[in-house]
């Protein structure tokens, strides 16, 4: 009798002190409406992915996703939801940000409220100096595009190149950071051009380039519908992908862009940190998941960000035991390191931004699909920018 | 210089018969009723998505789907305006603009629901991709096709018009509504018919859009500010000038952006505004 | 002679009185501080967004003029606000000033182009201005940081009250602020200025016969209207300390001429309505559906005009006529 009733008195010590853990909240304002909707699905697909490969608790608490729609490029939303995330629901871990306006004022809220945070997306360089709580799992610009730049100019053995950008942020970042490591690497920019950002039509534009028939031409513009027009303006325009080489970064030749564009996409040679026709065997495995996920729609760079920024949290967790204080989180995950479908992958300890490999792929048709085909790697890139910021402290 | 002169009218020429495609049946609907239809690029979306269905689902060739995709677009119109449409006649601007842009959330919405938000293409037959050689300067066969459906469907929209009885009675009805009643023409009737016609248009201009930029659920939004352009400037109720009206913004924003990348987007705003001050009731206007 | 000018000014004088309804809406407007504490981030940019319909109304529901490029003003405003912040100094309140006073003078010079003109091409020339703007604002990213937005400031407080998580600070700023330009405006549309302009909407061809100087008062009314456009615009960059190109976009044009006639154009408090409906609509609807939520809005918009035409405050006021 005693014995029953000691047990049910610890019973019911044992109870609360659970119940007292509760979830774990994470805050995503994403962009699930308008332009950017689709980048965002990817995105929690992603994420969503992560948590079906390896459950949805870590370190004995459950993991609750909490989303909302910033509703495209709008830092006031991407603040006030961010706060309200905060306040309101209470959450442990912000998280998501597609575009770099709402990273950053969602980077204001996680420094002053002291919440841990992990950018999925944004890929401006500054972004990570926000707030000391944050780290990113996606990729920056210069990290890729500097990299190319310097590619381009020592094995790639070009020596002129002519930029096309879209005029707008990232656009700018990717024209300058390809440039400077351009020049860096002895090369010769021959000439640029920027795009308006909603632009249908790339004729006026293609010609100009050809007008001036430089060795190599360097586009970057933003997924969509832009990568199939640009690529058919080529082709109509008549530029011989074997005289004057094309680069690109990774969403010009993204899975929609490559149906779209058809054979005129062949040759296209690009630098990036993620496709899904990566032979990893871990790689396979996330596609076959991330396909039952979403509907049998395959992964792209917006869901690998989503699946390592899971991936970060939960190792995050795991280290801290379950604590979500945003000083413990932030210890635990500089230096953070981990295999990733991309590849190999870090935090790094002293800028919070991510370290990976970089490939350089080309187009090419195998067994009747367009795919991009990695024929070099530069192995765990920093930011350079970072650095940079670094050096000049 | 010539022949790259010569690309670059053709091309802004031919993307100026799209936006004529897209905006023609507007134009005749704003002149003819005075109903502000925002939502006539949801139209040009049904359109679309007609094509990419039959084409990549039920493999349908691509020429095929064409006069599918205009007739989903003008079906789904009629119920639309006898149900909808036909109750604002009379309400003020702005209730028949709150009233056409919940239609279009409605429709962007549900286009994202049912085949979501990733971009669309299709595959058109091989004679229509790549590249036709003349005399040194090469004209990209879609546009061609483009340039060829455009005048077509211009050609018949005009026979139409001065042949028909029914063409008739929707010249009257643009020109003075009251009158054209008092002479016993059944106005509401001619404009449904218009309707469907106007909207059937916007579907095929959807579907051949697709080749040159893309199909997603917010198309509807993002080509609404230029086919109001299209209407403005080329004067409400009129073909002519919507084809007019398309053809210069076309040829001027390729012709800019050749010439003078740095103003990039805002030629096609600067030519607007500087025809608008001009001509405010547009090029071909009446009122 | 004598009671045609009493009644005249006995007219004014029932027109500014307050009525009871109005001042228990006001009253109600600090409700949120005491009951729904953690939603006044919310109410702060809806009070924003009411002042920027406000502003509008003046155009659309008083002169006639409809625009679909009033962000132009909003973003001068909010920009003036933030540059402000960034290279001189963080009050606000002198930040508010400049920032009126700059979009004053932009929308005076731009008047004496956009009154000249009516229907479609009234409409899309002030599409066109707001489209020029806003790639000027996207092309002078050195000024403006362009699409990542003006980085590098922050406005901590106002008047010595910290802007703070729960919004409290930028609720009662951006509550006092619409409050004050509410009164103007109430006192300029019952003032023969708000008459003429009336006037002027409903027959523009008739006023100058009765001495009325049409393009002056329209010019007069499309400034007002500017400025307080930019005063919304300046709030919001305070409270957020954010600013980016999205404030001088088409959406945000359409958005606000959309809660204007959903909540009832020349009504004075139509924009107001407007805003509260529209926003929290969105807010609830899309914390329920983030994917669909404008689904549901788009249903709202159409049930509102098919139920109650000239928006809701039109709707509900010829329902209580035809039930008096």
């Amino acid at each position: 009798m005693k014995l029953a009733i000691a047990a049910a008195v610890a019973a019911a010590f044992a109870v609360p002190a659970h119940a007292q853990q509760g979830p774990i909240k994470i805050g995503m304002p994403l962009t699930l409406s308008g332009q950017f909707a689709d980048a965002a699905s990817q995105m929690l697909n992603g994420a969503k992915t992560y948590m079906k490969m390896h459950g949805d608790t870590v370190a004995g608490r459950k993991i609750e996703l909490i989303t909302k729609d910033v509703g495209g490029p709008a830092p006031d939303v991407a603040k006030r939801l961010s706060q309200e995330l905060v306040v309101r629901d209470n959450v442990d871990i912000l998280a998501g940000y597609v575009l770099t306006p709402n990273a950053m004022a969602g980077g204001d809220v996680s420094a002053e409220a002291k919440k841990f945070m992990v950018v999925m997306n944004a890929a401006t360089s500054v972004v990570i100096t926000k707030s000391p709580y944050m780290i990113r799992t996606s990729v920056t610009l210069p990290q890729v595009m500097e990299t190319f730049g310097t590619w381009a100019a020592t094995k790639g053995g070009l020596k002129q190149s002519y930029t096309m950008v879209t005029d707008y942020g990232p656009g700018h970042d990717a024209e300058g950071a390809f440039q400077r490591a351009f020049k860096e690497a002895g090369g010769n920019i021959v000439g640029s051009v920027r795009f308006p950002v909603a632009n249908p039509d790339f004729s006026a534009f293609v010609q100009r380039a050809k007008d001036v028939g430089p060795q190599s031409i360097y586009i970057f513009i933003p997924g969509g519908a832009q990568p199939a027009a640009l690529g058919k303006a080529f082709a109509e325009r008549g530029i011989d992908k074997k005289k004057t080489r094309i680069l690109g970064s990774g969403e010009t030749t993204a899975e929609a862009a490559l149906k779209s564009m058809g054979d005129t996409a062949l040759d296209i040679i690009t630098a990036w940190h993620y496709d899904y026709t990566d032979k990893r065997a871990l790689n396979q495995k996330f596609v076959k998941e991330y396909n039952a996920v979403s509907n049998g729609r395959n992964p792209d760079f917006f869901s690998i960000g989503g699946y390592d920024g899971m991936h970060a949290i939960y190792e995050t967790l795991k280290k801290t035991g379950g604590k979500t204080d945003a000083e413990a989180m932030i210890g635990a995950a500089k230096g953070l390191k981990w295999e990733s479908p991309r590849g190999p992958m870090m935090i790094d300890p002293e800028t919070r931004d991510v370290v990976q490999n970089v490939y350089i792929r080309r187009v090419e048709k195998v067994g009747g699909e367009l795919i991009n085909v990695p024929f070099d790697t530069i192995p765990m890139v920093k930011d350079p920018a970072g650095e940079r910021r670094k050096q000049q402290k | 210089m010539f022949s790259s002169l010569a690309g670059v009218l053709f091309d802004g020429f031919a993307y100026g018969m799209l936006l004529f495609l897209l905006s023609v049946g507007l134009s005749v609907t704003l002149g003819m009723m005075n109903f502000v239809n925002l939502a006539h690029c949801s139209f040009a979306m049904v359109g679309g998505y007609a094509t990419v269905t039959l084409a990549n689902k039920f493999g349908w060739p691509f020429l095929a789907t064409l006069p599918m995709a205009f007739l989903a677009a003008a079906l789904l119109s009629i119920p639309l305006e006898r149900i909808l449409y036909r109750r604002l006649y009379r309400a003020s601007d702005l209730d028949q603009c709150l009233l056409t842009i919940g239609i279009v959330f409605i429709s962007v919405a549900a286009f994202a629901w049912f085949y979501t938000t990733e971009q669309q293409s299709t595959q058109v037959p091989s004679w229509l991709q790549g590249s036709v050689q003349v005399g040194g300067m090469s004209f990209a066969a879609y546009r061609i096709f483009l340039i060829v459906v455009s005048l077509a469907v211009t050609g018949a929209l005009i026979l139409l018009l001065e042949k028909t009885r029914f063409g008739a009675q929707v010249r009257a009805a643009v020109d003075n509504q009251r009158m054209a009643r008092g002479l016993g023409i059944d106005v509401d009737r001619a404009f449904m018919f218009t309707f469907a016609l106007g909207g059937g248009l916007a579907g095929l201009g959807g579907a051949l859009a697709i080749q040159v930029v893309g199909l997603d659920p917010t198309f509807a939004l993002s080509y609404l500010v230029y086919v109001l352009i299209v209407v403005a400037v080329g004067g409400l109720g009129s073909i002519g000038g919507s084809f007019v009206a398309a053809s210069v913004l076309g040829i001027s924003d390729m012709a800019g952006k050749y010439y003078f990348p740095w103003l990039g987007a805002f030629l096609i705003y600067l030519v607007m505004v500087a025809l608008l001050m001009w001509r405010p009731v547009g090029l071909f206007g009446k009122r | 002679m004598a009671s045609a000018e009493q009644s005249a000014t006995g007219y004014f004088a029932r027109q500014v009185r307050w009525r009871p309804l109005e001042i228990a809406f006001w009253l109600a407007a600090l409700l949120p501080f005491v009951a729904t504490p953690s939603y006044l981030s919310l109410a702060s940019q809806v009070a924003i967004t009411a002042l920027f319909a406000l502003s509008l109304d003046l155009l659309v529901g008083y002169a006639g003029l409809v625009s679909l490029g009033h962000a132009a003003f909003f973003g001068v405003g909010a920009y003036t606000a933030g540059l402000i912040a960034k290279h001189y100094w963080t009050e606000p309140l002198s930040g508010l000033l400049i920032a009126a006073v700059l979009s004053g003078i932009v929308g005076y010079a731009l008047s004496h182009i956009i009154v000249r003109f009516r229907h479609l091409a009234l409409i899309m020339l002030t599409l066109g201005f707001g489209l020029l703007l806003h790639e000027a604002a996207n092309s002078a990213s050195m000024l403006t940081g362009g699409a990542d937005g003006l980085q590098g400031f922050k406005v901590p407080s106002v008047l010595g009250f910290r802007f703070d998580m729960f919004g409290r600070t930028a609720y009662a700023y951006s509550l006092a602020v619409l409050f004050v330009c509410f009164l103007i405006a109430r006192r300029i549309i019952h003032s023969p200025f708000g008459l003429a302009l009336r006037g002027i909407r409903e027959n523009a061809a008739r006023m100058p016969a009765i001495g009325a100087a049409n393009q002056a008062h329209l010019r007069k009314a499309y400034t007002l209207a500017a400025v307080m456009a930019g005063i919304a615009g300046a709030l919001l960059t305070h409270t957020t300390s954010t600013v980016s190109l999205e404030v001088l976009s088409f959406g945000r044009s359409a958005d606000v001429l959309v809660i204007l006639i959903l909540g009832g154009a020349g009504r004075l408090y139509g924009g107001i309505l407007g805003a509260i409906i529209y926003m929290v609509a969105r807010d609830q609807f899309s914390g329920a559906n983030p994917q669909f939520w404008y689904f549901w809005i788009g249903l709202l918009l159409v049930a509102v005009v098919m139920f109650l035409p000239n928006g809701i405050l039109g709707g509900l006021s010829a329902l209580y006529k035809k039930h008096k």
